[in-house]
């Protein structure tokens, strides 16, 4: 029995069969101007709201608007939902929500065989159909056959709905993708009172936009319910979450959270010094809300004057922070030495896209690696760390400034398109249970010495400007050990290049034991870094479901490495090393290690599937061994 | 309570560090100049940061004993600006070059201008790279013979003064390392100017570039090559003031005074004027046909950038309150997982 909503009461209507599903991927996708991004955001905050566990991958355009209709143009929104812990949003979508021609084109080959498609047919005229290369048109030709098809006139209905509303055709069209989000509201069961809570308060100024959007939502969900076509539904349980609070946040929106809370748990203000560039700029966008919070953003002229302004605010005692993506990276190399070689602290937050070059600017990637780990001239290692999912990015955020600051060092920390613009739940610390990063800055004039070093950590005295008697002069220029004058002896610089180095190394004495899933040894180990954490560990258990002898580790700190790597890599036969790149982790761990390692690349701009690095797996335990 | 400033001299401005530069440098007058100057402000020591790029200028930083920042090439304004903006209080000097100014850092040094950040730049202009061993600058004339022009550079020369109006600049002068008693008068106004100050310095490089300002320093022909801009005082200049310059309509003609022509018919100077147009104009004079302007070409009050920067942030707080990690971190739409398992909208306390 299914219920219809009308103003007042619930109206129950035909029978229709309820399906319990552990999981369920949908995908909205439709030209940049339809919406698809809300969409889907919507139908994850209601998901929440029921208790599910989620994820979500948007994948959007470079171009802002790209002509209407066209491939370039699709916006798409996936999320999947379950009644259980889930990390990844999901290989193969179950139901794919096609606005027009294009956005069915470019996502058909995705969806898993036997899928739902919900095409809106007012959108597939010939016009459309040709933008999207289609010679015929695919809801009457017959080539969606193994796909499940409901076909509705979105538009024309969404129309109908409004008609008496006193809006514009342009306003009432606008309203059409909370239509298809009713639809699938009733697909899947979901109530629509908090979409309806969340547009009246959203168009709080505007109620008749609000009015007409829950208009076209209920009339979308009725539409679902009268029409016979519609004889499943489907209904995912809650998962068992741990108690507590949560919301949903997107790997940039945790990663500017984290830098707040590292200023505040160690009493330095915030600086950041930033230069828009995809997708690294919601960082500065986050931050630049946060001004009662004490933060100061500076939008620089360039890459490089952001990452200065950075390091003088940090000379000035701030928290310094710079956000980027890899050409911005690049250019500021130069500029990252010279932390090096001053010895302040910076945490350089670089957001990997496709490249080289300008790449794949919306696309992910985790080409950066080699980069942040070698890219500056002389011998300068940096610390680097990934951060693995959207709600990780807040851990490793407090991490990269702990880093930082104990240790006066640039820190670089990875994250990329996939995690920065994906979500998932976030369960919210206790304010307790985040790390004390409180730090004294030098004030003793007597036997200052700017080049002096901490016995344990080797940092040098962190001596800021308007201090009485620290008076001391920094730069570029090889510094004499202790007094920081310049010096041109050659057993100093090869002093002070193992002082640099030693110092990161020494911060391997903190990281924490590497946690196997799976058996401490076996035949194959999975080792993933940054963001492939959530389709590793899909697939590595479920591999191991089967019976196959498979661990995972995922690594954080890519430098210094964590210190029993060399160990955990000894204990299994072989090790498969999946990233997305063509190998850049597996050239560091054979070098480090001396361990030849199966390298599994995927440079395609798009997140792993799970599914993917399942057959991998299975194609290396189950081929016939080399016994030679 | 008033607080009694320590009595500061030009030797606690001097560091323990051999001064580098070769003998009958330039560089030596503007640092003296300097270290006797930063002494008269009664701004205490510590509170002192000079910055700096690469080339030999950039080496002014080791040679004071202040804060300093010797970074890298053209980048000292982006430096001074992160400074600046975590820490208004402090003062904070850039000491640049014509290269690492104009060329390399050409971009950093227009915006930190154009946004009015309290940062006091001295450019040391010789018209030549120095440090790498005698290439033309962006500002050497054109048919400069050098090492990487031996037949003569085709390059036309930056106008530093002009660059520096036309960003915007609300400070713009220009001095001579010789001149100490004027340099020293210039930099003081600098001080007193709330916001940027760009200074461009003549300063001989007596190894690639011996005398490029000769003709305007000599005792003989400083009067005349040379015309001392001060505000409300009219243009003239030359042995007794005896020359003037005026306004033709649209162009500056030099005028010989006397004979019915008085200092009241030349043009009198508006450092002040909300326009930059005159400033410009007078930035363009040169030789042969005029003498060479130095002194304030504009002085205009206008909000400094760190100091509206962190107005936004005290305004921000008093409007919304201190931020706090609570209020951060569980903002959004939260919602509670009980212990049973049931789930609800908003933060539920445990």
């Amino acid at each position: 029995m299914t219920t219809r909503i009308t103003d007042d009461k619930e109206v129950s209507e035909r029978q229709v069969e309820l399906q319990k599903m552990g999981e369920v991927v949908v995908r909205f996708a439709g030209d940049s101007g339809d919406g698809m991004q809300l969409t889907g955001n919507q139908f994850t905050s209601t998901s929440a709201l029921m208790g599910n566990d989620l994820a979500t991958f948007p994948d959007f355009p470079a171009e802002i608007r790209a002509p209407a209709g066209s491939i370039a143009g699709v916006s798409a929104f996936q999320v999947r939902i379950a009644d259980y812990d889930i990390h990844t949003p999901g290989d193969a979508p179950d139901a794919l929500v096609a606005m027009n021609p294009a956005a069915l084109k470019k996502s058909l080959a995705d969806v898993r065989p036997n899928g739902i498609i919900i095409a809106n047919t007012d959108e597939f005229d010939e016009r459309n159909l040709k933008k999207a290369g289609y010679e015929t048109n695919p809801l009457e030709d017959g080539s969606l056959e193994g796909y499940r098809l409901y076909t509705a006139d979105i538009t024309t209905m969404t129309r109908r709905a409004l008609e008496d509303s006193g809006l514009d055709l342009k306003t009432q069209d606008r309203c059409k993708n909370f239509f298809a989000l009713g639809m699938i509201y009733w697909v899947y069961s979901r109530p629509v009172e908090t979409s309806i809570t969340w547009l009246k308060q959203k168009f709080k100024r505007r109620p008749e936009i609000a009015a007409a959007n829950v208009k076209a939502l209920t009339a979308g969900y009725n539409f679902c319910d009268i029409t016979e076509a519609f004889q499943v539904r489907y209904e995912v349980e809650p998962a068992p979450l741990e108690a507590g609070v949560y919301r949903n946040i997107m790997g940039n929106g945790a990663l500017a959270i984290g830098l707040v809370a590292a200023s505040r748990r160690s009493g330095l203000p915030l600086y950041l010094g930033s230069y828009p560039i995809t997708p690294a700029s919601d960082i500065l966008h986050e931050l630049a809300r946060f001004k009662n919070y004490g933060v100061t953003t500076f939008q620089a002229e360039d890459e490089i004057a952001a990452v200065c302004a950075a390091i003088g605010a940090s000379f000035g005692g701030a928290l310094a922070v710079t956000s980027t993506s890899g050409p911005g990276l690049a250019l500021k190399s130069e500029a990252i030495n010279l932390a090096v070689m001053v010895e302040l602290p910076l945490v350089v937050c670089n957001i990997q896209r496709g490249g080289p070059s300008t790449g794949l600017p919306t696309k992910t990637e985790q080409s950066d690696l080699l980069q942040a780990m070698f890219g500056r001239n002389g011998d300068s290692p940096i610390p680097v760390l990934a951060a693995s999912s959207p709600a990780d990015c807040f851990d490793t955020a407090l991490e990269a400034c702990r880093i930082a600051v104990k240790y006066m060092v640039p820190v670089i920390l990875l994250s990329d398109g996939y995690i920065a613009n994906g979500s998932e739940p976030w369960k919210l610390p206790s304010l307790e249970s985040l790390p004390d990063l409180r730090t004294e800055f030098w004030s003793k004039a007597e036997g200052f010495q700017p080049y002096s070093r901490d016995e344990k950590t080797l940092a040098r005295p962190w001596a800021v400007p308007g201090t009485p008697g620290l008076e001391h002069r920094i730069g570029g220029l090889e510094k004499e050990d202790l007094t920081g004058n310049v010096s041109y002896s050659a057993t100093n610089h090869e002093k002070m290049t193992h002082y640099r180095a030693e110092k990161v190394r020494r911060i391997a004495n903190e990281i924490p034991e590497l946690v196997v899933d799976g058996d401490p040894a076996g035949d194959l180990l999975v080792v993933g870094w940054g963001s492939t954490q959530g389709a590793v560990a899909g697939a590595v258990r479920q591999a191991r479901r089967e019976g196959l002898s498979v661990s995972q580790i995922h690594l954080r700190y890519i430098n210094p490495f964590p210190p029993d790597l060399g160990d955990v890599l000894r204990r299994f036969e072989r090790v498969l090393v999946p990233e997305m790149n063509s190998g850049q982790l597996a050239l560091l761990l054979r070098a480090g290690y001396m361990r030849d390692v199966i390298s599994y690349g995927k440079v395609q701009g798009k997140p792993f599937f799970r599914t993917e690095i399942y057959d991998k797996i299975k194609e290396i335990l189950e081929a016939p061994r080399d016994v030679s | 309570m008033s607080v009694e400033l320590p009595v500061l001299k030009k030797s606690d401005f001097q560091t323990d560090q051999e001064v580098r530069w070769c003998p009958g440098c330039g560089d030596y007058a503007i640092l003296s100049a300097v270290q006797s100057f930063f002494p008269t402000l009664g701004i205490p020591k510590e509170n002192f940061v000079v910055v700096s790029g690469i080339g030999c200028s950039s080496r002014f930083p080791y040679y004071m004993d202040t804060f300093g920042f010797h970074s890298i090439h053209g980048r000292a304004p982006g430096i001074a600006t992160g400074i600046k903006m975590a820490r208004p209080e402090l003062e904070v000097w850039v000491a640049t070059g014509d290269g690492d100014a104009l060329s390399i850092g050409g971009n950093h040094l227009i915006h930190l201008l154009r946004r009015n950040v309290g940062v006091k730049i001295v450019m040391f202009n010789n018209r030549i790279y120095g440090l790498t061993k005698g290439q033309y600058s962006p500002t050497s004339e054109v048919g400069k013979r050098t090492k990487s022009t031996p037949f003569g550079s085709i390059d036309r020369p930056f106008n530093p003064l002009s660059l520096a109006l036309g960003a915007g600049a609300t400070f713009v002068a220009r001095t001579v390392d010789i001149f100490q008693r004027h340099l020293k008068e210039t930099l003081r106004q600098a001080v007193e100017h709330e916001g940027s100050a760009f200074i461009e310095v003549y300063q001989n490089c007596n190894i690639f570039n011996d005398g490029a300002f000769k003709y305007m320093t000599e005792k003989e022909s400083r009067d005349t090559q040379s015309i001392q801009l001060e505000h409300g005082q009219p243009l003239v200049f030359g042995k007794d003031k005896s020359l003037g310059i005026r306004m033709n309509c649209t162009q500056p003609e030099v005028v010989e005074l006397g004979d019915g022509l008085g200092p009241d018919d030349c043009l009198t100077w508006d450092a002040h004027d909300p326009s930059p147009a005159l400033a410009f104009l007078v930035a363009q004079l040169s030789p042969p046909d005029f003498p060479t302007p130095i002194g304030v070409f504009r002085s205009v009050s206008r909000p400094a950038y760190e100091l509206a920067s962190v107005a936004q942030v005290e305004e921000l707080t008093e409007q919304r309150g201190e931020g706090t990690l609570q209020d951060l971190i569980y903002s959004g739409e939260a919602w509670t997982v009980r212990q049973d398992g049931t789930v609800v909208s908003g933060v539920e306390e445990a």
